[in-house]
């Protein structure tokens, strides 16, 4: 299999195609404003450097504004967007709510609002549309990795966020959705690692003995702690993990690519920090007077240890 | 043979819990016998058995500290964070200092005992209840601890951490001997002094050991430093395990099961008896069930559930009530047997 | 033995067959059977131990019965708690008082049957009742305060007040007089007179005999948990009785005592002007070595207020203390331990036993607390110890490490008394050091006051019973109304003269 195999395996599992709003003719010179929350991790830092580069390639007059946090600040950088007069204002919430009154002042102004990363819990109305992934969709990616890399056959054992956490409910539909297309690959246990790592360690030292490492093919954590305690568990039970037993998950944190370098998990997938481009593509089809989907979905970018120890280096 | 008599005279308690634990586990062994096979690997003990011993060790050595705080008639909510704050600490200072590692251990330790003294002052020179005073830590706490990491996950490449975590010293665990060795302490501390006679005094009737000359508010401050110096140990081995510090879920509801080993272990929430040895027997009761849970597939949903309903079903094994209740009904019977 | 009882002809109340209970190590009650019979008053005496609060217990359902049988108006009779026996008409009030000690006096009076108005409770009508029931046993306090505010006394009669305020046929009183002064004795025995006269029966528990002979008209016996006898009280003799409680007959209490006054220079405690704003006007007072100073007064005088504060247990706030000629300010009772004073409580439950610890831990803690955590008394010494008090105060616990609290109330209040002795003070305060304590080892300890005196150890005794008072003081003093206003020595110490004392 290949990678379009791949693309079309995720297809079928989400069932949404990857909006691709192709920048038809370049826009004239715009203004755009960017609401950032912070920078309160590695991935907010790097979402904000593409985003950044982006604006540039398109040659916009790019206004940034870093909330450090606080909602308030977010909602005073929108406020002197509104001032300034830009085109467009890209808005990363911080939060759910608290939005619409400075959001009504933007649509007075006939200013179109984009979000990324996060939704609202506002009147859509409010805003052109929503950015960002979805858990269904990061399960479905990693099951479909797997399905590739083991050509369709596979005891998995899986390791699951916090019980009743929406993320973990989502994520391991997604990888259900996939792996029912394939009869060789079933999951043989499942039991949550409430989402760190000393529980995913816990659990799979459990699962290495009631079923016996040599009977698991692969271990699907919903997030990378719980990988990485996995990877303990079977290096402790005198197996190799990555190899003996292949290891996938997501989130993309910086010590999960150390891991990887290690030789220890084989995937994570990484929420996409290039929702920039994605956020600017609507604003101009917005702009052009086109119809734009009131949620565009971007595909997380899946990470494997060859680069694992360049990105370790530019994480840490 | 008159001085065994009197030790059963003296406990007859201690055989619930123990009794308790070897039912589940040979129960467990005649359902799947492998649950109770021990093997040699690379050079240590290797099975669930030893899974749970080694899991046991944080909730243990917490519990450890309940026990004595709740022996003084107080309870100590605040443990979970201070396991959180004290693996921050340890955490970071592994990683940006070069503090020889000894020296993290007694940070963390003073860090523990630091924050126990703050709850004990508010208990007992403030006279906030004990669990109003330690609510306050068990909700800030966790706070603190993002504060000390600047709110990340801190990994930490450590020889010593990993000594503690993955490490074995004659084929046992290094953190079984670290637990033993703390109980031991403990014990020596508390029984071949005075101090838990004097301990359990205040707890029984502080007014009462007042009046007899015991400095109750002084006590009942020691017994929190202890609950927070057991609480950073707890946390440096919880952070060993995976040579991280997951601050936002290290030490989470540990106070929960804390409470509840010492629970099972006899002891009253009233205060007034400190069980060493079975409150180490409770955590083992607790990790056992969730090893068990673990690996019998049970569904996530049922975790709890099923967790919920044996913890219950033991600690009615050892109520008073049901004792009570039974030896009423074999008396009924027998008189029964009698008038026929 | 003694004077059989005739068989009296109408049906009983209440008739006891062959009841037996057991505890771990000991047979509290083994066979016991006896009646009651309707509108009578009917003691019920033993020695410390001897199994009454646990008769009384289980006839009210707090324990269950081992086997026996119990009727009840000629009905079986199985009360499951005090609150179900209570509803089939037997109220009782318990050696301990049980009242919950923080709600209000209404509200522990009320507590069973709240008057309800509209179905809502109405607090105006409970207080209402709460006045009422108190007007009964002649108590005159404000209802709406919490019941921990007042004394033991006045909660004492509380608990009378609400066992006799719903309709009862039998009232148990547990020691109800251990706690109450004369003149509240009196008031009870008038209220018990009138019970009697509307045809409720009572069972009296006491260790006070004077009493026995003024208000019942039967006594049963009970010694080490077995039945004795039921006789008529006017028909037994005093010597009789006491020979059937003690099983050995008792020379009688010697009286009169030495009382030689000591030397000023001797002086183990001197205060001057010593004294707590709205708690004790200031006081003099000074106590010899090997004296025994008598503190008499009403309850509430200042009598316990008196020991608190030579015992730091309450800061003073005005005056000076010397000990042993050396001026101290205790701030503590621990710092009072160190200079050699030691203090048995008068409210046993609450500042003296450690319920949940053992006989053991119980006597030998005041001693090891002055030797400090870090010295602890070596196990096979602490036997020792408690081995040999146990003998000289002839305890009855079937072992050492018992929980204090399953003793019986005499034997509580030994251990607490050998407790202090193992620290061997120079001064011991006692407040109400005999309550509770049955005859036989009343004379024990009034035995022991004065070896201990003789060997040099000053007391000073707070005590509700003149008679005893006069026996052992050598000097008493009178309080009244928080103040001290007089001392008597030497022959001037009579009950009359301290009588008049408190009179003027
Ligand atoms: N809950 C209990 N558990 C074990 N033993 C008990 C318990 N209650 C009483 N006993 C024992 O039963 C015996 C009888 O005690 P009980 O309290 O009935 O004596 P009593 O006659 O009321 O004495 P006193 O005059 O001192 O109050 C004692 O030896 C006591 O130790
Ligand atoms: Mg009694």
């Amino acid at each position: 299999m290949n990678i379009s195999n791949l693309t079309k395996l995720i297809k079928i599992a989400v069932g949404t195609t990857v909006i691709a709003l192709s920048s038809a003719a370049s826009m004239a010179e715009l203004t755009i404003g960017f609401a950032q929350t912070g920078s309160e991790s590695g991935w907010r830092t790097a979402f904000t450097n593409a985003t950044k580069a982006e604006a540039e390639a398109r040659g916009y007059n790019f206004k940034f504004s870093d909330g450090q946090g606080k909602q308030e600040n977010q909602i005073k950088a929108i406020r002197s967007f509104i001032a300034q007069g830009v085109d467009g204002i890209v808005l990363a919430p911080l939060v759910t709510t608290g939005w619409d009154k400075v959001l009504k002042e933007a649509q007075r102004a006939k200013i179109p609002v984009v979000l990324v990363d996060r939704g609202l819990d506002s009147d859509p109305s409010l805003y052109v549309t929503s950015v960002g992934s979805d858990f269904t969709q990061e399960g479905a990616m990693i099951a479909a990795w797997l399905a590739v890399e083991t050509e369709g056959t596979c005891d998995i054992v899986e390791l699951q966020g916090a019980v009743g956490a929406d993320a973990a409910i989502k994520r391991q539909t997604g990888f259900a959705n996939v792996i029912e297309n394939f009869s060789g690959m079933k999951i043989i246990a499942s039991q949550t690692g409430s989402w760190s790592a000393t529980g995913g360690k816990e659990v799979m030292e459990s699962f290495l003995k009631s079923i016996g490492g040599e009977n698991i093919c692969a271990v699907w954590a919903h997030n990378d702690n719980m990988a990485i305690g996995a990877a303990q568990a079977i290096k402790e039970a005198g197996l190799k993990p990555s190899e003996d037993i292949l290891i996938g998950s997501v989130d993309a944190i910086a010590e999960i690519f150390k891991t990887m370098a290690d030789g220890e998990t084989n995937v994570t997938l990484e929420l996409s920090p290039y929702q920039g481009a994605a956020a600017f593509d609507a604003l101009e089809a917005h702009l052009a007077g086109k119809d734009v989907p009131k949620r565009i979905t971007v595909p997380g970018g899946l990470f494997y240890p060859e680069t694992a120890a360049e990105e370790w280096a530019k994480r840490k | 043979m008159k001085e065994r008599k009197k030790f059963l005279d003296i406990n007859p308690k201690i055989w619930g819990p123990i009794f308790s634990l070897v039912v589940i586990i040979v129960i467990m062994g005649i359902i799947d016998p492998g649950f109770i096979q021990i093997e040699f690997k690379d050079g240590r003990l290797y099975g669930s058995l030893i899974d749970i011993l080694v899991r046991a060790t944080p909730t243990a050595i917490i519990a450890l500290g309940m026990a004595v705080v709740i022996g003084t008639k107080g309870i100590d909510l605040s443990v979970g964070s201070v396991v959180a704050i004290c693996g921050a600490v340890a955490a970071v200072l592994i990683v940006e200092t070069q503090l020889p590692f000894f020296m993290v251990v007694i940070v963390s330790v003073l860090v523990g005992g630091g924050i126990g003294f703050l709850n004990g002052i508010m208990v007992s020179f403030i006279g906030i209840q004990p669990i109003i005073a330690t609510l306050i830590l068990m909700v800030s706490g966790r706070g603190i601890a993002q504060l000390v990491t600047g709110g990340r996950a801190v990994s930490f490449d450590s020889t010593a951490m990993d000594i503690i975590g993955s490490g074995a010293l004659l084929a046992i665990p290094v953190r079984l001997w670290i637990m033993t060795a703390l109980v031991l302490c403990t014990v020596l501390l508390l029984r071949k002094t005075a101090l838990g006679l004097f301990l359990e005094s205040v707890g029984a009737n502080a007014k009462a050991s007042r009046l007899l000359g015991i400095e109750a508010r002084m006590l009942k401050v020691i017994a929190y430093i202890f609950s927070g110096m057991c609480a950073a140990v707890a946390g440096m081995i919880l952070i060993a395990d995976v040579s991280t510090a997951e601050i936002n879920r290290l030490g989470l509801w540990l106070e929960l099961d804390a409470i509840l080993a010492v629970v099972l272990a006899g002891a009253s929430l009233n205060g007034g008896r400190i069980y060493l040895g079975l409150t180490i027997i409770g955590a083992l009761i607790i990790q056992t069930l969730t090893t068990i849970i673990f690996s019998s597939g049970v569904p996530v949903e049922y975790n709890l559930i099923v967790k919920a309903c044996i913890i219950l079903a033991v600690l009615l094994i050892q109520s008073e009530t049901t004792k009570n209740y039974v030896s009423q009904l074999r008396t009924k019977s027998l008189e029964n047997r009698h008038a026929e | 033995m003694g004077v059989l009882e005739p068989v009296v002809d109408v049906q009983p109340l209440l008739e006891i067959k062959n009841i037996s209970k057991g505890f771990a190590g000991v047979q509290a009650l083994n066979k016991v059977s006896f009646s009651i019979a309707p509108g009578e008053i009917h003691a019920l005496l033993g020695e410390n131990g001897a199994g009454k609060s646990t008769f009384i217990k289980v006839l009210t359902g707090v324990y269950t019965r081992d086997s026996g049988k119990i009727l009840f108006d000629g009905q079986d009779f199985h009360a499951t708690s005090s609150g179900h026996a209570q509803t089939q008409g037997v109220s009782t009030v318990y050696q301990e008082v049980n009242l919950i000690p923080t709600m209000t006096v209404t509200e522990n009076l009320t507590l069973l049957q709240q008057p309800k108005r509209f179905g809502l409770i109405s607090p105006k009508r409970a207080k209402q009742r709460a006045l009422e029931m108190l007007e009964r046993v002649g108590l005159n306090i404000d209802p709406s305060k919490q019941l921990d505010s007042y004394s033991i006394a006045v909660q004492q009669l509380v608990a009378i007040a609400r066992a006799i305020g719903t309709k009862a046929k039998l009232l148990i009183l547990d020691e109800p007089t251990a706690s109450l002064d004369a003149k509240e004795v009196l008031r009870l025995f008038e209220l018990m007179r009138q019970l009697k006269s509307q045809g409720i029966s009572i069972i009296f528990v006491t260790h006070f005999l004077d009493q026995v002979y003024e208000i019942t008209d039967r006594i049963t016996v009970l010694r080490n948990g077995s039945f004795i006898g039921t006789y008529a009280t006017k028909k037994l003799p005093q010597a009789e009785l006491i020979h059937a409680m003690v099983g050995k007959s008792l020379d009688e209490l010697t009286s009169g005592s030495n009382r030689e006054t000591s030397d000023s220079a001797d002086d183990v405690l001197r205060i001057q002007n010593f004294g707590k704003q709205r708690f004790l006007k200031p006081v003099d007072l000074s106590i010899a070595k090997g004296e025994i100073v008598g503190l008499a007064g009403m309850l509430g005088s200042g009598r316990s207020e008196l020991c608190e504060i030579i015992f730091g247990a309450q800061a003073v706030d005005q005056g000076s203390m010397e000990i042993a000629q050396n001026a101290v300010h205790i701030k503590s009772p621990k710092q009072a331990i160190d200079h050699g004073l030691g203090y048995c409580p008068e409210d046993r439950k609450i500042d003296g036993i450690i319920a949940e610890l053992s006989v053991r831990e119980n006597m030998i803690l005041a001693l090891q607390a002055k030797r400090g955590w870090l010295k602890p008394i070596p196990m096979t010494e602490q036997k020792a110890m408690v081995e040999s008090m146990i003998e000289r105060l002839s305890i009855k616990t079937p072992n050492l490490n018992k929980p204090i609290g399953e003793l019986s109330g005499g034997n509580q209040q030994k251990v607490i008394l050998a407790r202090w002795l193992l620290t061997q003070p120079t001064l011991l305060l006692l407040d109400e050091p005999t309550r509770g304590i049955d005859i036989g080892a009343h004379h024990d300890i009034i035995a022991i006051m004065k070896e201990l005196c003789e060997q040099g150890m000053s007391l000073l005794v707070a005590s509700s019973e003149l008679e005893e008072l006069v026996i052992f003081a050598h000097r008493v003093v009178v309080m009244k109304d928080r103040k001290k206003v007089m001392e008597l020595t030497g022959s001037d110490i009579s009950q009359k003269s301290i009588v008049n004392a408190i009179a003027q």
